[in-house]
């Protein structure tokens, strides 16, 4: 219920606020301010309760459920296990910290905007936490709509192509995921003769030979999409770049994050066979958005346009690590969705703060603004530093993670993800560069943080530190979940803990000796 | 005809008596009002009588059958013809013209379309279709004084006489194969014979014209823009509705009586047509500028996305068909209203710039616009996500996958239009929009609340599908069984 009571408050919220926008201005502020507040509390407060207390048996921690459409086997499934937790304490904290970055930003319809923000939220929210897929493409367009009027009413001079083309994309590939949900579905009730939507049921379905790989290819569309991966990630830029600060921080921090979470939790489960058939060409594909991505990035002269590329690039270390299928991947893969969530996010309110200081995004015309704005200096060397991956920051533990993972699985793509890193750090550079040293471009209107802003950024930075220092609670809590979606990955691996045997064939004198057994044999 | 018939014929006695003293009334003294309150009336005493007839098969041959599909299609006939009846006045009130025989017509059209539906013979069906054609000639062309009007009535009645022509010959031949104008005793020839015989399946070609032309389906959609956009709101939102659905409601029982799943043919012709409506109609609906034919040509495209369930053909299937047109009689009762609603008396607001800034004029008008909108397109927490989900379900369970495939590129068009609108709305408004004549509250209370109630119905069946779903299980138990 508990669960239920997020969601609940999320979309009251959002409605209180709309209404409340007509007696006071001010008055949405407050109420969006409060509600992310307790949801946030409500968040952490089960994080200090967790594992002892509420699981008594495997990785769940918090489960609901009521029939909705019993005829058609859905149900409102909502379940709590680490990996949702996680998302959602980053979730409401993103959430807050989008109320308090629209505070002096938004001024007209603020009552709209905050229903808007909070729907976004409670989307994002039931995404995290729905056991049905039913319900899970429900939500998952839930967070659609108010995304767009997000982007298309209150975003910058090109606002209305950028909304066109985040909700055409993600529609079209939303709407490819229903159809297999609903393969999935038939599937299913034709094998077993009950027909549910119901994600603890439909796992470990069998698939006739050929069906599961269009199947898979369903759910890959929309949340490769989503990710983005490079072939598909048009939509990001301009989606990010012409979005609000707070439009922009939901979508680089949150938004993304569904794409990775839905690929962890259904795809990899659900087709244990075609996603490793599947693997290399997935993780080719992470490499190429990462390279491909940072040299993007590199090239861009719209602030907000560069970091949106940077988060095409740091998504390329998920893709990667979620075909690994291994834990260490796994933990990096939960790791960097979280410290990208914050460090992008933070990169993308810096962005905002100079836009409202110069009304330009454009970093020809900034320079020099260290002297100026020292305190903004700082908090922005700490999160590009984050960026291109600086041991002691949160995003080097993800990466690193990452790397690990993925070195088992297919050393030579890693080799290549593993130059995205040099790369980030060209580009991360760049920002700092440009932005705040060299000679200074102007000091008109410059002032540095107010209070508000302080309140905003040092909780971010207090926790890509944190991250960065002892991720252990956090790798702690993912574990458990991390490995149930491995599950169906253990048989397979049984196999080989026993090392094949290093063989060393004869050969003719001068031909080389080979190694037979791969890297389990070498452990 | 026995006596006990008359009983079971109560609904379309109502409609019919009501007409009658509808018309008397009139030659009394003209009262909009009043007439006003004998249609609202005679619809709730027709649904009243309608209600106690769920649950069995009844036929009175040779004609008529009441069953659970008929009882259905007649109680979404009625009340959709009520909401119609409910934005009429508002929209009318403003107008010069002679506002009462408008009532009369809607009437008899609502009888049309319910004959339509319980009819398994050709006369029936040859009656009820006619009936409803010719109030439409005149419920189109209403508004006589403008241009547009009389000439999308003219047109109207050009082509659904051709269309009529056409059905009628194909009865004839499909007469002149079998020896029998009843459903049932043509099931019964067909089943006695393995191929189907060249002439009937031409027979059935012909009446394919008839059918597709009341449906507005490509290629027989040609009228739909113009007519749309001439007719006055209300009479728009009518034959985007309950004309479609009463043919679409008779397509279904003829084609489950004579067990037409049966042959790939036909069901070839259908997917040919279900897929040229869904791209036509959406393709020619990106570039539009004018609501109404934006809208005629959504429905096309909608009406081709129904041909998919139709297609199913299982039980699955006619639910699917059940459920999406209540979805899609909400959504387009609901648009059309919101058109209505915003016109005054020198034209209909069909312009897209008619809606710019609307959200910040009007917000409610404009919620409710994007409701409707949203749920065209199919997008969660509406009646139309659910009704497409429906549909989807059906064309997979059957793998249909072509049509699926279509379906869903056709959303993704669709889409874009959709938002078109949306975004217009959103928009910040240029310039002070002149302020409208408003009209008398309480005359516009019956359209405001007409619209809340109808944009409750969307969220409702979006939100909470489980009941309609029940409601149409538990009518269509008798056809089903039939199937």
């Amino acid at each position: 219920m508990m669960l239920a009571w997020l969601l609940i408050l999320l979309m009251a919220g959002g409605i209180l606020a709309w209404v409340s926008g007509r007696l006071h201005a001010q008055a949405p502020r407050w109420i969006a301010l409060f509600v992310s507040l307790a949801c946030l509390s409500i968040t952490l407060f089960l994080w200090t309760q967790t594992p002892p207390a509420i699981s008594p048996a495997g990785t769940w921690l918090l489960r609901y459920e009521l029939p909705w459409v019993p005829q058609w086997g859905v149900s409102f499934s909502l379940a709590l296990d680490g990996l949702s937790l996680l998302m959602l304490a980053l979730t409401f904290f993103i959430g807050l910290v989008s109320v308090l970055i629209s505070w002096k930003e938004i001024k007209n319809k603020v009552g709209f905007f905050h229903f808007n923000l909070l729907w976004v939220l409670a989307g994002i929210t039931g995404v995290f936490l729905t056991m049905d897929l039913f319900l899970f493409y429900f939500f998952w367009e839930v967070m659609l709509i108010p995304m767009y009027f997000l982007i298309g009413i209150w975003g910058h001079e090109n606002r209305t192509y950028a909304a066109y083309k985040f909700f055409i994309f993600t529609q079209a590939s939303g709407l490819l995921m229903l159809l297999s949900i609903l393969g999935l579905y038939f599937v299913h009730g034709a094998a077993t003769g009950t027909y549910t939507f119901n994600y603890f049921e439909l796992l470990g379905t069998n698939f006739p030979p050929g069906v599961g790989g269009w199947l898979m290819a369903g759910f890959l569309a929309a949340f490769l999409v989503k990710l983005p991966v490079v072939p598909f990630h048009s939509w990001l830029p301009d989606a990010h770049s012409q979005a609000p600060t707070a439009g922009s921080v939901i979508l680089a921090g949150l938004l993304l994050k569904t794409g990775a979470y839905g690929l962890l939790r259904f795809v990899i489960p659900l087709f244990p066979e075609n996603a490793q058939a599947f693997a290399p060409g997935a993780m080719l594909l992470g490499v190429i958005g990462i390279l491909y991505g940072a040299l993007l990035a590199f090239a861009q002269t719209d602030l907000k346009r560069l970091i949106a590329y940077t988060s095409v690039s740091h998504m390329g270390f998920v893709v990667l690590g979620v075909f690994a299928f291994n834990q260490w991947a796994y933990q990096g893969v939960v790791m960097q969705m979280i410290t990208h969530g914050i460090s992008t996010g933070a990169l993308f309110i810096l962005a905002g703060l100079l836009y409202e200081r110069l009304h330009t995004r454009d970093i020809r015309q900034m320079g020099g603004f260290w002297p100026a704005i020292p305190k903004m200096g700082v908090i922005a060397l700490v999160f590009v530093m984050a960026s291109l991956g600086l041991p002691g920051l949160g995003n080097f533990i993800a990466e690193f993670l990452t790397l690990v993972g993925s070195w088992r699985a297919n050393p030579v793509l890693t080799i290549f993800a593993t130059i995205g890193l040099v790369a980030a750090t060209v580009y991360s550079l760049r920002i700092m560069q440009r932005v705040f040293l060299g000679a200074q471009k102007t000091s008109k209107g410059m002032r540095d943080l107010s209070f508000r802003e302080m309140v905003i950024a040092l909780p971010l930075v207090a926790l890509i530190l944190w991250l960065g220092l002892y991720p252990q609670p956090v790798l702690d809590l993912a574990q458990g979940s991390l490995e149930e979606q491995l599950e169906a990955y253990q048989k397979p691996e049984l196999k080989t803990t026993s090392p094949n045997a290093v063989t060393l064939t004869a050969h003719p004198q001068d031909s080389v000796h080979t190694l037979k057994g791969g890297s389990h044999a070498l452990e | 005809m026995r006596l006990n018939d008359l009983t079971y014929l109560m609904p379309l006695l109502v409609l019919v008596g009501a007409s009658i003293v509808t018309m008397l009334s009139v030659a009394v003294k003209r009262n909009h009002r009043v007439v006003f309150g004998l249609t609202v009336l005679a619809h709730l005493v027709a649904m009243y009588f309608l209600l106690p007839l769920r649950g069995f098969t009844y036929p009175i041959p040779p004609f008529l059958i009441i069953d659970g599909w008929g009882v259905f299609t007649m109680g979404l006939i009625l009340a959709t013809s009520l909401f119609v009846t409910m934005v009429s006045y508002a929209y009318f009130e403003q107008r010069e013209e002679r506002k009462e025989e408008y009532y009369i017509l809607l009437l008899l059209a609502t009888l049309g379309a319910c004959v339509l539906v319980i009819s398994q013979h050709f006369m029936a069906l040859f009656l009820g279709l006619e009936v409803l054609s010719v109030s439409l000639y005149a419920l189109i062309s209403y508004l006589r004084t403008r241009e547009m009007s009389d000439e999308a009535g003219i047109k109207y009645l050009i082509l659904a006489a051709m269309s009529s022509a056409f059905m009628l010959f194909g009865m004839a031949l499909m007469y002149a194969v079998t020896g029998t104008m009843a459903f049932p005793e043509m099931a019964a020839f067909l089943n006695s014979g393995q191929e189907m015989p060249l002439l009937f399946l031409t027979g059935f070609g012909l009446i394919v014209v008839g059918v597709g032309f009341k449906l507005g389906v490509v290629p027989f959609h040609m009228w739909a823009p113009d007519v749309y956009e001439g007719a006055p709101a209300p009479v728009t939102a009518f034959i985007a509705t309950v004309s479609k659905g009463g043919m679409m409601g008779l397509l279904i029982r003829f084609i489950s009586e004579t067990n037409g799943y049966r042959y790939p043919s036909l069901l070839l012709i259908f997917t040919i047509i279900a897929i040229a409506s869904m791209l036509a109609g959406n393709l020619l609906a990106l570039r539009q500028k004018n609501i109404k034919r934006l809208l005629a040509y959504s429905s096309i495209a909608h009406l081709g996305y129904l041909l998919i369930a139709f297609l199913a053909g299982n039980q699955l299937g006619v639910e699917a068909v059940s459920f999406y047109l209540v979805a899609y009689f909400i959504t387009t009762l609901g648009a059309f209203g919101v058109v209505a609603f915003l016109s005054d008396n020198v034209r209909d607001a069909d312009q897209l710039e008619d809606y710019r800034g609307l959200f910040w004029r009007r917000p409610a008008t404009a919620a409710i616009f994007t409701a409707m909108l949203l749920s065209l397109a199919g997008i969660p927490l509406t009646a139309g996500f659910v009704g497409k989900f429906y549909i989807l379900a059906s064309g997979v369970n059957t793998q249909q996958w072509i049509l699926v495939g279509m379906l869903v590129l056709n959303s993704i068009i669709g889409v874009y239009y959709y938002i078109k609108v949306i975004a217009v709305m959103f928009a910040q408004p240029e310039q002070k929009p002149e302020l409208r004549k408003v009209l008398h509250p309480a005359i516009s209370f019956a359209s405001g609340a007409t619209m809340a109630v109808l944009g409750l119905l969307l969220v409702w069946i979006g939100v909470f599908p489980s009941t309609l779903v029940q409601l149409i299980r538990g009518l269509l138990v008798t056809f089903m069984a039939s199937l």
